[in-house]
């Protein structure tokens, strides 16, 4: 089957299944029905042919690989040095990415330099490709500001924690895109349970009404805080795109390969004017939701081991190293700079400054406000008193 | 009489299976309140005795949980349902106002829509942005809807009790700081009318008035004013929608002064509607202008900064003394 750009006119299931679309009745199961799933590296680590996507990651070479195991490698890091600062009680909390790893860098990877990206609050991977310095995350988790960089100098916006908000913003950063006549595309991350909000819903209406150049990227990796899937959908995620006009299409998350070329695809469809894609990466949440969040009260232990096999760095290093591409220096060397990150991100963290107290007052308004103004007199004053006294 | 010591929280649990047990159209809604009994284990143990048809783990869209509840509603069900946090009212607040506060109005007061939406609200619990908002204004300005906050363990328990049992919405603000503050709860004892405000300490020399979280921060003022010779009343309003202004007006006509205090920015905030009333009603009783503490005209600031931004002990007594020095 070819991946068709024309998905409004011809129903049909999704881009990635193979030669069975058309024939399966699987629009009818139930989410717990498992389509297939674009996969180029299987749990073991074994290249396996794709038809349709290969062409995406055909010209790859062995550093790019390395490269994407790198990233993988120090994201995890990142994200466990910011599990433990919680823990430490230097964060006031942390939504960990662990087990997403191949998604995110597999995706982030795949955008160019000149594409957007609206991510939710766990898109620390994804961040980390685009350049963010990772310890730029941290400040609105320790509680010092609610987002902390300039959203435009690497074309990633800041976290939304409203649940579902960013499609809308990402759809309309798209029709500008189009406006422009500008090749870039804009990508926006989400997770299963943001795919209930009716936000997301009418983010899929404006994008295919105006054909706007969006990959919907939805992390489907399995939980909602406490609820499954199910308890959001009854027909398997990437499906909702054929409502709506467009192609969705599922892919293995745990398969940074896989991951990487769906993008690619669905980002070379928005290039070329072909509008929006809804890739659903089939993942897991490895921890809790976040650190306040208690996994034990609603799965089980097994159901997280099944995942562990699929692990998605464990993947890449094993076809990284059958396929003599890496050898023991570069996993070695990888380690030390894996350990130095730790260490930086730990430093950075610790050295944070708690905001000044004016803070409150400031960029309210672009162009200042009277009451404002007021308000930031009076809390001098109100402080000052407390100088006289405590100098007296 | 079935006194118990209870967290405040545990208080709404208790009252909730008590509804649940004592009307079979009472219905729990919203996100994670089944198997992990909400995030803050408001609802826990309740799927549990009641079943999922009864305690409900909803898809997580807000405006789809109000509207549905509204359906439901319309089909003669009670439905409570759970926004997770304040900050995430919005997506239902278009439902919330245009829908369920006036349908009953609409249809010529054939419809009654006995809807209880509750909503954890307010800060200093160290959370992320949208975690710490108090968005009561925004509702107190909608008619048709009533709006109530608890401040203690026993108000909490009877007045989700009678909220369920109001014909009216009911948005029920839940003061999640003081989710875990016991308090002893009359689980037989006959409440007060919901809507009518208490006065939690006497005082002569001046009032505070109060909802929700505020109310024990005015407790400790007028704790610490005390040792400084100073006699304050605290009020606790317990109901924003209605309110009670007579209660009010009762003390004020005794302390000549009034000092309202609230988590929710000042500007447009209850205080401005209790202040312009109270003049109104105690203009030639007053000695000082009703003074209104509370957040500012700037969005909930960083965990790191809401002490600054919340009232606390030293801006509320800076209050008192300026009311006190007219
Ligand atoms: C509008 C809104 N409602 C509720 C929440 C509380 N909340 C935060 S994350 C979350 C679950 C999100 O699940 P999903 O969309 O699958 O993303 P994941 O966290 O699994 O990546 C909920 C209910 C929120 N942040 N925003």
């Amino acid at each position: 089957m070819t991946v068709e750009s024309t998905a409004a006119r011809k129903p049909r299931r999704s881009a990635g299944t193979k030669s069975t679309a058309g024939k399966t009745t699987s629009a009818r199961k139930t989410a717990s029905a498992e389509p297939e799933l674009v996969q180029l590296l299987t749990p073991e680590g074994k290249r396996v042919k794709n038809a349709e996507f290969d062409k995406y990651v055909a010209g790859i070479t062995p550093e790019e690989l390395r490269g994407l195991y790198r990233d993988m490698v120090l994201t995890r890091r990142f994200d466990a040095e910011a599990t433990a600062l919680q823990r430490q009680g230097e964060l006031g909390l942390w939504a960990s990415l662990l087990g997403q790893e191949a998604a995110q860098i597999g995706s982030g990877r795949a955008t160019r330099e000149d594409d957007y990206v609206f991510p939710t609050y766990r898109e620390h991977g994804v961040a980390w490709c685009r350049g963010v310095d990772p310890t730029n995350l941290l400040g609105m988790f320790r509680g010092v500001n609610n987002g902390g960089w300039d959203p435009n100098s690497n074309n990633f916006q800041l976290y939304t924690i409203v649940i579902g908000s960013q499609t809308l913003h990402a759809t309309g950063y798209a029709m500008g895109v189009a406006k422009d006549g500008a090749d870039s595309a804009v990508i926006a991350y989400f997770g299963d349970g943001a795919s209930s909000q009716g936000d997301v819903a009418e983010s899929f209406t404006f994008s295919a009404v105006y054909n706007a150049p969006v990959v919907f990227f939805c992390q489907n990796n399995q939980w909602a805080i406490s609820e499954p899937t199910e308890k959001q959908t009854r027909v398997p995620l990437y499906q909702r795109a054929q409502g709506y006009g467009f192609p969705g299409v599922r892919v293995d998350g745990n398969d940074v390969l896989a991951c990487l070329a769906v993008t690619k695809w669905a980002l070379e469809r928005a290039r070329n004017g072909e509008g929006p894609t809804l890739v659903e990466a089939f993942t897991y949440r490895m921890g809790a939701h976040t650190t306040s969040d208690d996994p034990t009260r609603y799965r089980g232990d097994e159901e997280r081991q099944s995942w562990e096999a699929k692990d998605p760095i464990l993947r890449l290093r094993a076809y990284l190293e059958s396929a003599n591409h890496a050898d023991e220096g570069f996993f070695a060397e990888l380690e030390t700079e894996s350990e130095a990150l730790g260490k930086r991100v730990r430093e950075a963290v610790r050295a944070m400054p708690d905001p000044d107290r004016f803070a409150i007052f400031e960029n309210v308004y672009a162009d200042g406000h009277a009451l404002v103004d007021e308000e930031r007199a009076q809390f001098a004053a109100y402080q000052a008193s407390f100088a006289d006294v405590e100098g007296a | 009489m079935a006194a118990e010591k209870m967290a405040l929280a545990k208080a709404i649990n208790e009252s909730l299976r008590r509804a649940l047990e004592t009307d079979p159209k009472v219905l729990v809604m919203g996100e994670d309140v089944g198997k992990l009994g909400g995030v803050f284990r408001v609802t826990d143990g309740l799927q549990k005795d009641f079943g999922e048809s009864r305690v409900i783990d909803t898809p997580l869209a807000e405006s789809g949980i109000v509207g549905t509840a509204i359906g439901l509603a319309l089909r003669g069900y009670r439905p409570v349902v759970e926004i997770q946090f304040d900050g995430f009212v919005f997506p239902a607040y278009d439902q919330i106002v245009t829908q369920l506060a006036k349908m009953h109005a609409r249809s010529l007061g054939k419809v009654k829509l006995p809807v209880v939406v509750r909503i954890p609200y307010g800060g200093g619990i160290g959370a992320v942005e949208h975690h710490s908002e108090s968005p009561e204004s925004l509702f107190a300005h909608v008619a048709g809807l009533k709006i109530v906050s608890p401040s203690n363990a026993s108000d909490a328990y009877w007045m989700m009790q009678q909220a369920i049992q109001s014909d009216d919405p009911v948005i029920f603000f839940e003061p999640k700081r003081r989710y875990w503050d016991k308090g002893e709860v009359v689980t037989d004892a006959i409440p007060g009318p919901l809507h009518k405000a208490q006065v939690a300490r006497e005082g002569r020399d001046l009032t505070l008035a109060a909802y929700g979280p505020m109310v024990k921060t005015c407790l400790e003022v007028a704790a610490a004013a005390a040792e400084e010779g100073r006699d304050l009343e605290v009020l606790d309003l317990r109901s924003v929608s209605p309110l009670d202004f007579d209660t009010i007006q009762t003390s004020v006509e005794k302390t000549r002064r009034l000092v309202v205090v609230h988590e929710a920015p000042v500007f447009f905030g209850s205080g401005a509607e209790i202040a312009a009333r109270i003049t109104e009603r105690c203009f030639y009783h007053l000695e000082a202008p009703v003074l209104r503490v509370g957040g500012y005209h700037a969005p909930y600031p960083p965990a790191r900064l809401e002490e600054e931004y919340l009232p606390g002990l030293d801006r509320v007594l800076d209050a008192v003394d300026r009311a006190l020095a007219y």
